[in-house]
Parts: structure tokens; sequence; C-alpha cells
């Protein structure tokens, strides 16, 4: 039998990375994109449990890196269908799961600025599992309809697309997506947190079942091994994320 | 040779002129950091940047110094030490012309560069306003489907310079390029690529396979300049890491124009070589 710990021994990041895992299992080749700490950390966690079959590529890791033909091959495999899940995030992300990464208020001198949408105009299309991740669950967040669509969650039948969104992971719950009725549902919530909470900071309306379970936390084994090795390998790429959510491991190493 | 290596990454700044259009790779392609600031020290105005497919601090510091008149990237960011601030102002006011894209289409429009075609077919971006913002991409059917299968197309882009930083050039102006083959890409599509390296060596790279690979030929190449540590602040390949604290620096002093303006005095138009070699 496996050993669990209790809630408030595992951090926040640490749970995500173990959904993440949960959520990619049988996929061949996955990838985590630009400023994406936890979900690459999801990634190597996810290629460990398989036990090494699982290709993982970290973008802009020298250790985890598989593409030799520049950042493009990245869009190659999307496009070859050989890529089962990416990961995307939103400075707000509507209930019809349209992402925005540019900004607030009118286009294109907005209020608030974003980075913009990078290869999410594309990915979302071409990805049969996109995950869709944020750090921060709030209603300016999860909003009604976006500002700017910068890659929208669902497309007309003619527009070719073989992916899309999957799942969507936050610090308090897990939803699903159902592509025909164009609507989150929620799948589960994190120990700790409520139907009720998830309902107040989501600006949408999405579907809840009767019953919804708490989401199964990472057992001792699966935690000491985020903690002992997957900090180390995620800490290439991401230092100061490293330093921050795995103290003890950094100042071990 | 005469010619291809230049004495100082000055003089490769003085290549470009005002209102080119030039491309530059993200930032683990190798940023050539010190030839941006000789650029900045040159006074370069109403530049075309094309960004491979993003960028980071170079292009902060491009804007912030008022060198650029329009972007074209999928997005713009200093990464773990967060958003862009002179991008972020330059956006606000309406200085700025943005072409916002996505990566896969700046590196498509790259390729048919480089192929030396009009354009480039690419899935995606169908429905979202991205591609309802760029008048400059067209949807077409699909000619080889006998079903409705709309499909965007990406006009060639074509850069005047391509900018890169990389790890050694030969006196012949050929240069090592590695793993990071998106230079090739940048290089073909461009009318000439300007080069800074950490060190010259001798001898000819394209005459062992070991390093002919990997390399960028000199046909290339319009100009090569040595800057050791010449990313700095940016990590380099294996090199040298970012340097966190310049960067923490950087982003506070960069929060208003009057900071910035203290940050080029004190980096850029200021002895920065002193600065970077410490």
């Amino acid at each position: 039998m496996s050993d669990f710990p209790a809630p408030d021994e595992i951090r926040t990041e640490e749970l995500l990375i173990a959904i993440i895992a949960r959520l990619l299992e049988g996929c061949r080749l996955v990838s985590s994109g630009a400023s994406s700490p936890i979900p690459g950390g999801g990634c190597l966690l996810a290629r460990h449990q398989s036990g090494g079959a699982m290709h993982v590529n970290v973008l802009g890791s020298r250790a985890n890196n598989l593409m030799t033909n520049g950042g493009v091959e990245l869009f190659d495999w999307a496009a070859q269908g050989r890529l089962d899940a990416f990961f995307l995030g939103g400075g707000q992300i509507d209930g019809q799961a349209n992402i925005n990464l540019v900004g607030i208020g009118d286009y294109p001198q907005a209020k608030i600025r974003w980075p913009g949408s990078f290869g999410s105009a594309y990915l979302y299309y071409l990805v049969p599992r996109v995950i869709l991740f944020r750090e921060e669950h709030t209603r300016r967040v999860f909003v009604e309809k976006v500002d700017f669509i910068s890659t929208p969650g669902t497309s007309d039948p003619e527009v070719y697309r073989t992916g899309g969104p999957y799942a969507m992971v936050s610090p308090i719950c897990q939803m699903g997506f159902d592509k025909d009725r164009r609507k989150f549902h929620l799948v589960s919530v994190h120990p700790g947190h409520t139907v009720e909470e998830v309902l107040d900071n989501t600006g949408f309306d999405i579907d809840v079942p009767e019953h919804v379970p708490e989401t199964i936390l990472p057992d001792r084994a699966t935690l000491d091994i985020i903690r002992q090795q997957i900090s180390l390998e995620i800490a290439e790429c991401y230092p100061r994320f490293a330093a921050k959510v795995f103290p003890e491991a950094m100042n071990a190493a | 040779m005469t010619g291809i290596v230049h004495d100082s990454v000055d003089s490769l700044a003085a290549l470009i002129p005002d209102g080119a259009k030039i491309v530059v790779p993200a930032d683990y392609t190798g940023i050539a950091m010190e030839l941006t600031r000789a650029m900045v020290r040159r006074g370069v105005r109403d530049l075309y940047l094309v960004c491979l497919p993003v960028t980071g601090l170079q292009g902060d510091i491009l804007i912030g110094a008022g060198a650029v008149k329009t972007i074209e990237t999928s997005a713009v960011t200093l990464g773990e030490f967060g958003g862009a601030p002179r991008f972020q102002a330059a956006i606000g006011d309406g200085s700025l012309k943005i072409k916002d894209a996505t990566c896969p289409a700046i590196h498509a429009g790259i390729q048919a560069g480089q192929k030396g075609i009009p354009y480039m077919p690419l899935r995606g971006m169908i429905g979202s306003d991205v591609l309802a913002n760029r008048d400059d991409w067209k949807v077409a059917q699909n000619p080889f489907s006998d079903e409705e299968d709309p499909i965007v197309l990406l006009p060639a882009i074509r850069p005047d310079f391509a900018l890169i930083h990389a790890k050694k050039a030969d006196r012949h102006g050929n240069v090592y390029i590695g793993i990071r083959r998106e230079v090739m890409a940048l290089a073909g599509a461009s009318r000439q690529t300007l080069v800074t390296v950490e060190e010259i060596v001798d001898g000819n790279l394209l005459r062992d396979d070991e390093t002919a690979a990997g390399t960028l030929p000199a046909l290339y190449v319009g100009g090569v300049a040595e800057a050791r540590k010449g990313a700095w602040p940016l990590a380099f390949w294996d090199e040298y890491p970012a340097d966190e604290a310049h960067m923490t620096s950087y982003v506070a002093a960069a929060r208003s124009a009057e900071g910035f303006q203290d940050y080029l005095d004190q980096f850029v138009t200021g002895d920065s070589r002193a600065a970077a070699a410490e």
C-alpha cells in the first residue's frame, strides 16, 4: 500500500507537478514551453514514472533537449502528429477555453500588455492533450470572455484541428473541457479547497457534477522523487523557481 | 581575407543603417548583446525588428533606446526575470508598432525566405485574433484537397541583417553554431549575417566534418568581430549563465524612462566592456 503524506506536507507546486504527470500518462512525446517550470517538472516526473519510455523535451534545456534542427522542430512534431501533449497558460482564459496571452484593453495599445501569444495560435490546434495551467485561480484570470483571442478553444468543423484543451489545472482544482458543448466541467478539487471556492473564483459558468471528488495527492515515494530528483533537473532551466520551491534540494546540491 | 573580420564590435554596428530590417534569435540561440549595445551607441533608428520567434533583453533595450519602429514577434519577455518593461511602456504609449505573431509563423516566414519562395503555408491560427490583426497574412484553400480545407499563407521574411553571437569563428568568416540550427534559417533568409564570437580561431572550420556540420559558412556572413562574453548579461550556451544580479537591477531600473536612461549611461554608452568582463 502506498504511503500518503498529509496535505499540509505538500507544497502546491509539488501537487501541481504530480497532477500534470498523471495527465501525461500514456504519452510518447511531450514538451513543455517557455516560462513553464511546473509543466516542465510534470513532464520530467511523468518520464520517470514511465520508466523512461516517454520522450521529454524541456524548452530551453540542454540536458532535456530532443531537437537537433532548431526551435522549429517542436512545431514540425506538432504538425506531424508526433507531439502528444503541451501546456498553455494565459493572462485570461474564458469559458470557451479561448486563451489571451497578449493583453487587457483595446488592441494593439493595450492597457496591460503581456509578452505575447508564443506558439499558442498553432500548438492548441495540433496537440491532442493541451493542458491549460495557471498558478492563479481568480476571476481576473478566468473570465467570461477574453479581451484578445491568442488562440481559440474550439474551431469550426472545416478548420484542421487535431488538438485542443484536454484539462485545466489550477492551485485549487482540476477541470475537463467538453469541446462539443464548448464548456468546462469540474473534475476534482484539491484538498483544503471547496467547490464553492472554485465557483466564487471562476468568472464563467462550469458544469459541476453531483459528487466532486478530492484530488488524489502524490504518495510519499512520488513526493520524494519530486524533491530529490525532479527539483535538480528543473533547476537547470529554472534556477530561481527551484531555489524558491526546493530550497533543501538546492542547498544540498 | 581582409574585411570580414572586424577589429571592433562598434565597426560591425556601423554596417547597420537606419531603417534596416533585422532578425534576432531567441535567447537560447546566442544573443549578440555587445553588438546590441554598440547599435545603441551608434544611435541606430527606425529598425524593423523580427524576432525568431521571441525576444527578451535585447529587444527591450533596443526599444527603450528608441531604435525600433516596428517589431514582429511572438513574445517579448525577460523569462524568469519578468515582463519586458520598455516594451510594455512603448506599447502603452503607442510609440511602437507591433505585428503580433505566433512562433511557427515567424519560423515559416523565415523558412520561405531561406528557400527563396514567396510564402509558406502553415496550420493553426484560423479564428485567432493574431490572424485577424495581420493583413499581410492570407487564408487560402488547400489546392490539393477536394474538401474545404482553409490554410494560412505566410509571406517570406527577408531581413537585411541577422544578428547572432556564437562561440567561435575562423579568420575566413566561417562561424561555429553547433546545434543552434535556427541560425542557418536566419542566415539563409537574411541578406547578410553579422556575428560576434567568443573567440577567433586559426584554421578552417569547414575542413573538418566534426565542425563543418555545425558551421555557418562565411558566404552568409557580412562581418564578424570578437566579443568575449558578448552575450552578457544573458546566458550563452554552456559557456556562462545569466548574470542574475544584473538582470534584476535592469528590471528595477527599466521600470521608468529615467531609470532606463541611467542604465544606458552606465552600461551601454559608458564602459560596458569593463562591466561585462568582471
